[in-house]
């Protein structure tokens, strides 16, 4: 006779599955980056307790369904090497996941690969996961390389989108005007030709890169500082699915991983207790409590970067179903 | 001279020599390539031996010292007109073999191609070239099917070992300088062989203008003109006056690089273009670089660098045309 802690299987990153007796593992992979070894240790779990099959998700992270709760123990056994190689954050070596609320960090393919992107986004989502993982409160974070979002910053409680200010030689310059069809035909039209030489409309620009990507002579090269734009509160779902909206432009990573981690603690003194599971949605909270609020216990201790626009207060738009 | 020399020594030698020379060379800017986290090795200024890159080819030729890629020539204001200043230094460019047979087609385009350039003379007159050795091939070189792999006409030679500099000077100023140094025999390194060879056709006829092999590069090319821009044989240049935004009686005169791959190159009055289709520019350029420029002055434009394969973004290699362009011409021969 199965006698089980639903709560403590769920915390533990299993899932209670329509299939009565079986559960599903959910692996972890911030980044979205591993290295191919790992897979013959996750495919050992999917066929010594789950029923051969892996489900991939879409942040990113691996799902074993059919594995009967009985060996879940035998499971975090075998994750334990997966969970140490990808340094995840963890209570009690040995015992699997320590939390499942905040979802694994994912991100695009990033620098590593992606000629558009504008830092490493891997990288990024690793120092974040480190930063925030094991906390159960139901957090989504996502880093993309460029304004392209290709991870899909905008479904995201708090999306990151790389940024880099171009720095223009004009001696460099020859006027094959690469960088303007670029910046007009790919992104926002934001450099023009006077004298022959190239103008940027700063308050236009958003540091896609383009310019840089397609200059000849490097004429245009990226910042050394690197840049994010820090969207927030974006969400699916039943009552007001919606895109996250600005909040910083021109910040950086400090910044970043400050604000995230000081809304945990708003989160943990606003959430409403009675709410089903426990639980309740940061975007719900912030629209209950008010921006104001929020942003006052998000920001505190936070330094801005001399370029930082801080875009509140932010208001949110998509359809409401309620 | 040859000579044996220690690091200290060398940038001692470069901190007398910049109080009169600027020392350019190929540098790593850090984080200055086209992608984000990547360098780009172009030339430069420098002050020490360590700021020097030896291990790799660069990405841009030495030939922006001598054709600067903006350059002013002459302010001018109402009745008068003044000349820009030539720089205040003489200057110290190093450079690979190959880089230094390409001096040799930019001194002939700029001073041996009817008249005198005044505005290049004045900077080539007042450079120095310090050869760099290869030891081993780069990639997409074929130098040694250009015959550009050695060089004998250089002002210096200088290599950087673990613990030493070996010098081989042709320059009195520095056989001065090192005047108590231990002599050394010194022989530039040199490649012999390439993992790219091209061979050139002696004579290519009309026909192949009207090649299909051409179309190919009409869908593939981008028309970013990073071939010409790297090359340092290229020497296309175009002409920018303009008036200060703020006084319109007052202005300048810049020459600025251009490229036969870039849209623009071939307008005229009227606004025409007469070479708008990218494989017959790629046809252009392929032309002039391994024909026309041979028929006017006797040796190869295409000194066999290889950094148009290098950054082609598209992946168009130069030195497989030259070769397609060889068995189309071997082909119509049979």
């Amino acid at each position: 006779m199965l006698d089980l802690n639903t709560k403590k299987i769920k915390k533990n990153a299993y899932r209670i599955t329509k299939v009565r007796g079986e559960t599903a593992s959910r692996i972890r992979i911030p980044g979205g980056l591993l290295t191919a070894d790992l897979l013959p240790k996750i495919q050992e779990i999917a066929e010594t307790y789950g029923n051969g099959r892996i489900h991939l998700t879409t942040r990113q992270g691996f799902e074993i369904p059919g594995i009967r709760y009985e060996d879940m123990d035998a499971v975090n056994t075998l994750l334990q090497p997966i969970i140490d190689q990808l340094e995840i954050n963890q209570a009690i070596p040995g015992k699997g996941y320590t939390a499942s609320g905040t979802r694994n960090v994912s991100a695009c393919i990033g620098s590593n690969t992606c000629p558009f992107a504008n830092y490493n986004t891997t990288d990024f989502a690793k120092k974040m996961e480190k930063e925030i993982f094991p906390n159960d409160l139901h957090f989504k974070v996502a880093f993309t390389g460029c304004a392209n979002d290709c991870i899909k910053t905008r479904m995201h409680d708090f999306g990151i989108i790389g940024m880099t200010e171009p720095q223009y030689d004009k001696d460099r310059c020859v006027n094959c005007q690469a960088c303007v069809k670029a910046c007009k035909k790919k992104s926002v039209d934001a450099l023009s030709v006077e004298n022959y030489k190239i103008v940027r409309d700063a308050a236009k620009c958003v540091g896609c890169g383009e310019c840089v990507i397609n200059c000849p002579t490097r004429a245009w090269t990226r910042s050394t500082k690197k840049y994010y734009r820090l969207v927030i509160m974006g969400r699916t779902g039943k009552r007001n699915p919606r895109l996250a909206e600005d909040y910083l432009v021109w910040t950086d990573e400090a910044a970043i991983i400050k604000i995230v981690k000081n809304t945990y603690k708003f989160v943990k003194e606003y959430i409403d207790t009675t709410a089903p599971g426990g639980k309740e949605h940061i975007g719900y909270i912030i629209d209950r409590v008010g921006f104001k609020e929020f942003e006052k216990r998000a920001l505190d201790g936070v330094e801005f970067d001399e370029k930082t626009i801080v875009k509140g207060p932010v208001y949110w738009g998509g359809p409401h179903y309620d | 001279m040859g000579y044996q020399i220690n690091k200290t020594k060398m940038n001692t030698l470069f901190t007398d020599l910049l109080e009169n020379y600027t020392i350019y060379a190929p540098k790593r800017f850090v984080g200055g390539g086209t992608f984000a986290d990547t360098d780009c090795i172009r030339y430069g200024e420098i002050s020490t031996l360590e700021e020097i890159e030896f291990s790799e080819k660069s990405d841009y030729s030495f030939k922006e010292v001598l054709l600067p890629i903006s350059e002013t020539l002459f302010y001018f204001t109402e009745a008068v007109i003044k000349e820009s200043d030539p720089p205040p230094k003489e200057a110290i460019v190093f450079l690979r073999s190959c880089d230094l047979h390409s001096l040799n087609r930019l001194d002939t385009i700029y001073l041996k191609n009817g008249p005198v350039d005044p505005y290049y003379k004045r900077l080539r007159d007042h450079t120095h070239f310090i050869l760099m050795g290869c030891e081993n091939t780069f990639e997409n070189c074929f130098c040694v099917s250009m015959g550009t792999n050695l060089s004998t006409n250089y002002d210096a030679y200088i290599k950087v070992t673990a613990e030493d500099v070996l010098i081989d000077s042709h320059w009195n100023l520095l056989d001065q300088a090192l005047a108590n140094s231990q002599p050394f025999t010194v022989v530039p390194d040199s490649v012999s062989i390439n993992k790219i060879s091209v061979e050139i056709p002696e004579s290519i006829p009309q026909s192949v203008f009207d090649s299909t092999l051409w179309d190919d590069y009409t869908t593939r090319c981008i028309a970013c003109g990073r071939c010409n821009f790297v090359c340092p044989t290229c020497t296309c240049f175009t002409m920018q006056d303009l008036f200060y935004s703020d006084n319109g009686k007052a202005g300048e005169r810049r020459r600025v690089w251009a490229s036969c791959q870039v849209d623009g190159y071939t307008d005229v009055a009227g606004g025409h273009a007469f070479r708008e289709n990218k494989g017959q520019r790629m046809r252009f350029k392929v032309m002039h670089k391994i024909s026309d420029y041979k028929k006017r002055f006797d040796t190869q434009m295409c000194t066999g660098c290889g950094r148009c394969d290098d950054i082609c973004p598209e992946y168009i290699s130069f030195s497989n045309c030259i070769n397609k362009v060889n068995a189309l011409v071997k082909e119509e021969n049979r």
